[in-house]
């Protein structure tokens, strides 16, 4: 095949990756983006078979029917619950495969004779880093996220020193790489040394900081790729590395600004859950307990209704009840909303997903921005396993560690229904000044056990 | 040095666009978002594909034939959990 056409179908398969992802603009186009991509990979990847460089067919057919038949029964299987694992495992793979293209591309020598010599060495060096990086620290975090890996050191000095090591060990092999191109050691020494390092730099992040850590191996995944695409001259790699480093970034920075915590804070924990006690001095004789049928009555007789969930609700999997909760107070001619900040989940837009799963119309759901001045005119708010997220401190208390972090202003409400177990701190550490609010009611209990109840009540109440 | 600033060149504009293109995806997207994108960083199983079949060296085929696998999972996952999720998402009006 002539490399005009070749290179004009590649062409054609990173227009389609940019209309996809434009796509996504809106739920409603989403799914024809999605089909815009797909198409977009299929016509790169045809025409790369029909190129005349594919000499032998065995090895392709046989990675192409394993990696397809293995990715279909993991897409397939997921539950949504776990889809934070499973982009974290996807990640790696991409970062992976990226990091082994260079490498072929070393072994084989193809690097060498390129034009471009020094251009090609030096991206396959990037490509192996990132790549390695990427495959190793997301593999960690698949670890966390799927529970298998509980280990957490903690982010003492000498582990930032013996990271610093590792990191100018890493810079002196890929200089190696470049100074010498026809030994190929020093390329895998780097890609160990990487892998290294992601390990390393992955194992002492906590579980609630994972939102920016997939989103920051997103982007890596994306970069690696584009790597690959300058050592073997490709622009459809270069363009698709590029789209994903750069939607990878964006999602990165709006993580660590939901959370009130700089991408470096993250990644070298400057700021861990402090020792905030357990807020009796703001909590001391300013709870009121409120009981099912108290918060029954008060949802039956209101006019608007925003139910706010956080994480504890996915760990309860009581998305389905408060469905059926939301459905129970329509029925009644309520108006309910979902108030979504952005951490909710365990990763962005993680808990659209699972209301979504749970059959919750996307047009109730609000993010941050749409919900702006909204709560004021909200009758009743009902926390359910929120709780940073919707602490007025944030707004109020300079001192606090997450004064500026931007928050659902639950508080506004005329009157809030908090659902929690106990007065326990959410991942900050901190007391909620919410709870202890004149207008906030405690509804002590499990999540889905507690909403089961009130839609029991309500139903009571004819 | 013209190879390299003209891939450069491409490198950069297409980031921009990306930039553009992403920061209209609405927060309620941003899980199929990340799937999808990922699904796209797939990509380099163009260059598994060629490594795996160029037949150069045994070593250079084998590595091409682990990246293939992993390249493939991550498109064929990819793209195939995103429809799922993007297929869940359901309007009010029936």
């Amino acid at each position: 095949m002539p490399e005009g056409v070749v290179n004009g179908a590649y062409l054609v398969a990173a227009t389609l990756f940019i209309l996809g992802l434009r796509g996504l603009a809106s739920v409603r186009g989403a799914r024809r983006g999605n089909a815009l991509s797909s198409l977009g990979m299929l016509v790169a990847i045809v025409v790369t078979l029909l190129d005349h460089k594919i000499i032998g067919f065995e090895l392709v057919a046989i990675g192409l029917g394993v990696g397809a038949a293995l990715g279909a029964v993991l897409a397939v299987r997921v539950h949504m619950t776990a889809m934070p694992q499973l982009v974290a495992a996807f990640n790696g793979f991409g970062g992976g495969a990226s990091a082994l293209v260079a490498g072929s591309a070393i072994a084989s020598g193809t690097v060498m004779t390129a034009a471009t010599e020094l251009q090609a060495v030096a991206a396959g060096a990037v490509s192996g880093l990132v790549g390695a990086l990427t495959f190793a620290g997301s593999a960690v975090a698949w670890g966390k996220l799927q529970e298998v890996l509980r280990w957490q050191p903690g982010n003492t000095s000498l582990q930032h020193g013996v990271n610093a090591a590792l990191g100018v060990a890493t810079l002196a092999l890929f200089a190696l790489v470049i100074i010498d191109v026809s030994l190929q050691w020093p390329f895998w020494a780097l890609v160990a040394a990487a892998a290294i390092l992601g390990v390393r730099l992955t194992l002492p992040i906590g579980g609630a900081d994972m939102p920016v850590v997939i989103a920051l191996l997103n982007s890596a995944s994306g970069l690696a790729a584009a790597a690959t695409g300058f050592v073997l001259s490709n622009n459809v790699l270069i363009i698709g590395g590029a789209l994903v480093g750069a939607s990878g970034f964006i999602l990165t920075t709006l993580m660590s600004r939901a959370m009130n915590r700089s991408v470096l804070s993250v990644l070298f924990g400057t700021l861990g859950p402090t020792e905030g006690g357990p807020g009796d001095e703001i909590y001391e004789g300013r709870i009121k307990r409120t009981s099912h049928e108290e918060t029954a009555l008060l949802l039956r007789d209101a006019r608007s209704v925003m139910i706010v969930p956080g994480y504890g609700l996915a760990v309860a999997q009581a998305q389905h009840a408060v469905r059926d909760l939301s459905a129970e107070l329509e029925r009644r001619g309520v108006e309910v909303k979902f108030a979504i900040h952005p951490v909710a989940g365990r990763m962005p837009g993680h808990m659209n997903v699972l209301l979504a799963e749970a059959d919750v119309p996307y047009e109730q759901l609000f993010d941050l921005e749409q919900l702006v001045g909204t709560f004021a005119q909200t009758d009743v708010a009902l926390v359910i396993g929120a709780n940073d997220v919707v602490n007025p401190l944030a707004r109020e208390d300079p001192t606090s560690p997450i004064y500026g972090m931007p928050i659902l202003d639950v508080d506004k409400a005329h009157t809030v229904v908090v659902i929690k177990r106990s007065l326990s701190p959410g991942f900050a550490g901190i007391p909620n000044s919410l709870f202890a609010a004149p207008n906030t009611a405690m509804l002590f209990g499990d999540g889905e056990d507690a909403v089961r109840q009130l839609i029991g009540e309500l139903k009571a109440t004819g | 040095m013209e190879v390299f600033i003209l891939a450069l060149t491409v490198f950069l504009l297409a980031a921009f666009i990306g930039f553009e293109v992403i920061t209209k995806v609405p927060p309620t997207l941003h899980t199929p978002l990340m799937s999808g994108a990922n699904a796209i960083s797939g990509i380099s199983i163009v260059g598994a594909i060629i490594a795996a079949g160029a037949q150069q060296t045994a070593l250079a085929a084998a590595l091409g034939l682990a990246a293939l696998i992993l390249a493939t999972v991550n498109v064929v996952g990819g793209f195939l959990v995103t429809h799922r999720m993007l297929s869940m998402f359901r309007s009010r009006k029936k």
